[in-house]
């Protein structure tokens, strides 16, 4: 059995005074993919960065491929795990291939210059968010839905063995939606990446993950196989809202109860 | 942007820098082709008579302080608005030129008139302004860019007032020579090497972190992410962009709209890669001062202007032309 790439023990986090988790035990192995659901302002953002290595925790302790971050340093850590941000803040234009080719940053030794190899890595993962022909564009014409899919080309090309990923479905219309999480599944399968992403999306979740995090607020949580813990009960609780099954053969959807 | 592509421009603006420099030994009341001047400064023969002693230790030490300075503004310029995240921001924005025109005023009120004096006075006073906003905008240790930026415009606004209670107590005859100072006047500055070497320096500490600054522009999270130490990186930022700025204000005055200009300019031309605009920049910021100078004291000759007026005359066109083009560019910038 191999390590897990990510650990985390007794974890406990707040913000501003309010508790996110509170004795947080969680694993990651190669290949196992993770979705935190929960609702607005719960703390999924901050839960997420503080496994990102990016905050501390108030108790606890995080390890990252079997080191903590404080050993591992931060460009080491940047070639171990990477994070899908929820907001993009480009200050300045740059072209589309450019803001890829960041993601080679903690590849790349201090006083060099990208390779014409990263450069095609770029390209490639261009190619694959389906951006290709926009690599010469500014970033700063783009609109939100095809910026989200130039982060996630950033992202890529990484290469990170985690990947961390905060609403990765924002701003993108349905196919692009689908194309994304299988994208990032197929690269997390062929790579035995890991994956703890933040969804908004019950069924995607459910779909899309092997393993949920539930965060019902005041520290409160619940971590455990999809197919076992999502249900309407937990999360009619989750969301303060009434939801409903729906059965088509063997697969179940959620949908919330609409009063008209 | 390739690495070869890169040097191949700055190759190109150190030769535009080296001719600005020269054109500024030729040019005077004694004007010298491009050959005597290059006798003037190389030959050994030191009875060369009055060109050489022109060149030497006339234009010289003038025109390599105003390259100095222009560079240091102009790289200060361009780290300031990648610090505050805003293609705006000027080297002066967080109060520096207001702290040391504060030092530099007070030091001629108080009867100083020796220039390394009131050069001493000037750097202290920007050092000063330095600590006074990094101390406020420190405070609770938050270390926000808008909370950084209040607290610079607020001290150079303080500045401000003081400058002008200064200028309003001052007695008549010094009053010219306040207001040159405060225009930014390469007339006085006689030791080039001094920002040179800041110059220098500064330029190699700041590629060093180039390509973290790259991240940044990009977000402090991102930034984050993908391995660059932010807060540290933000001090390292903001310190050797003031002190760049101090070392220029001190030398020149504080000349105005290079250090927007110039980031800026470079930014449309070449694009935003910190390792290709921060050399470019200093290279084009040191050929612009050092033109704008030559102007500054040849074209009503005897008469002499202030360099800083000529280099806002042509800056605010320039600029305002810029702002009108790239909207959306400059809307943007001042987002989080």
């Amino acid at each position: 059995m191999s390590a897990p790439l990510l650990a985390c023990r007794h974890l406990a986090v707040s913000i501003s005074g309010k508790q996110v988790v509170r004795e947080l035990n969680l694993s990651l192995l190669p290949d196992q993919r993770l979705a935190i659901l929960g609702r607005n302002g719960v703390g999924k953002t901050t839960l997420l960065h503080t496994l990102a290595g990016l905050r501390a925790p108030d108790a606890g302790e995080i390890k990252l491929a079997g080191d903590s971050y404080a050993t591992l340093g931060a460009r080491c850590a940047a070639r171990l795990r990477g994070l899908l941000p929820q907001h993009q803040g480009d200050a300045f234009a740059a072209s589309v291939l450019e803001t890829v080719l960041i993601g080679r940053h903690p590849h790349v030794s201090r006083w060099d210059w990208e390779s014409e190899t990263d450069v095609q890595l770029a390209r490639a993962a261009l190619a694959d968010v389906g951006l290709a022909n926009l690599a010469r564009r500014s970033i700063q014409t783009l609109s939100g839905g095809e910026r989200q899919r130039v982060a996630l080309a950033t992202l890529l090309v990484q290469q990170p063995r985690l990947y961390l990923l905060d609403e990765p479905l924002a701003h993108l219309d349905l196919n692009h939606q689908i194309a994304m999480l299988e994208l990032i599944g197929q690269r997390t399968r062929a790579d035995h990446a890991a994956l703890a992403m933040v969804l908004h999306d019950v069924n995607l979740a459910a779909r899309f993950s092997d393993r949920v995090l539930l965060l019902y607020g005041e520290g409160e949580h619940e971590l455990g196989d999809s197919a076992d813990l999502l249900d309407a009960g937990r999360l009619t609780r989750l969301y303060g809202h009434p939801l409903r099954v729906l059965l088509d053969g063997e697969r179940r959807w959620f949908v919330p109860e609409i009063q008209a | 942007m390739n690495r070869r592509r890169a040097f191949l421009v700055l190759a190109l603006l150190a030769v535009i820098a080296a001719l600005s420099l020269l054109l500024s030994l030729a040019v005077g009341s004694i004007a010298l082709t491009p050959g005597e001047v290059w006798l003037a400064l190389f030959s050994a023969d030191v009875d060369a008579g009055m060109a050489n002693e022109v060149v030497r230790n006339l234009r010289l030490p003038r025109a390599l302080a105003a390259f100095a300075c222009g560079g240091l503004l102009a790289l200060a310029g361009a780290l300031m608005q990648v610090l505050l995240r805003n293609p705006l921001a000027d080297p002066y924005v967080l109060g520096i030129s207001g702290g040391a025109a504060v030092g530099a005023l007070a030091a001629m009120l108080l009867g100083v008139s020796a220039s390394f004096g009131l050069e001493a006075a000037a750097f202290v006073g920007a050092l000063t302004a330095m600590w006074l906003v990094f101390g406020l905008a420190r405070g609770d240790g938050s270390w926000t860019q808008t909370r950084l930026l209040l607290t610079g415009v607020i001290v150079a606004a303080g500045c401000g007032a003081a400058v002008a209670l200064m200028l309003s107590l001052a007695p008549e005859q010094q009053l010219r020579g306040m207001l040159f100072w405060l225009m930014g006047d390469a007339g006085e500055a006689t030791a080039p090497l001094p920002p040179l070497l800041i110059l220098a320096a500064g330029l190699l500490v700041a590629m060093f972190f180039a390509r973290e600054l790259n991240l940044l522009t990009h977000g402090p999270l991102l930034a984050a992410t993908l391995g660059a130490n932010v807060a540290r990186l933000r001090l390292i930022l903001y310190f050797l962009a003031s002190l760049l700025t101090a070392t220029a204000v001190t030398s020149v005055g504080s000349v105005g709209f290079v250090g927007l200009i110039v980031p800026h300019l470079v930014r449309l031309a070449l694009g935003n890669d910190q390792r290709l605009l921060l050399p470019a920049a200093t290279l084009a910021g040191a050929a612009l001062l050092t033109l704008a100078d030559t102007l500054a004291r040849s074209v009503v000759a005897p008469q002499q202007l202030p360099v800083g007026v000529l280099t806002a005359l042509l800056g605010v066109p320039v600029f305002l032309f810029l702002l009108a083009r790239t909207p959306k560019q400059a809307s943007r910038g001042d987002m989080p």
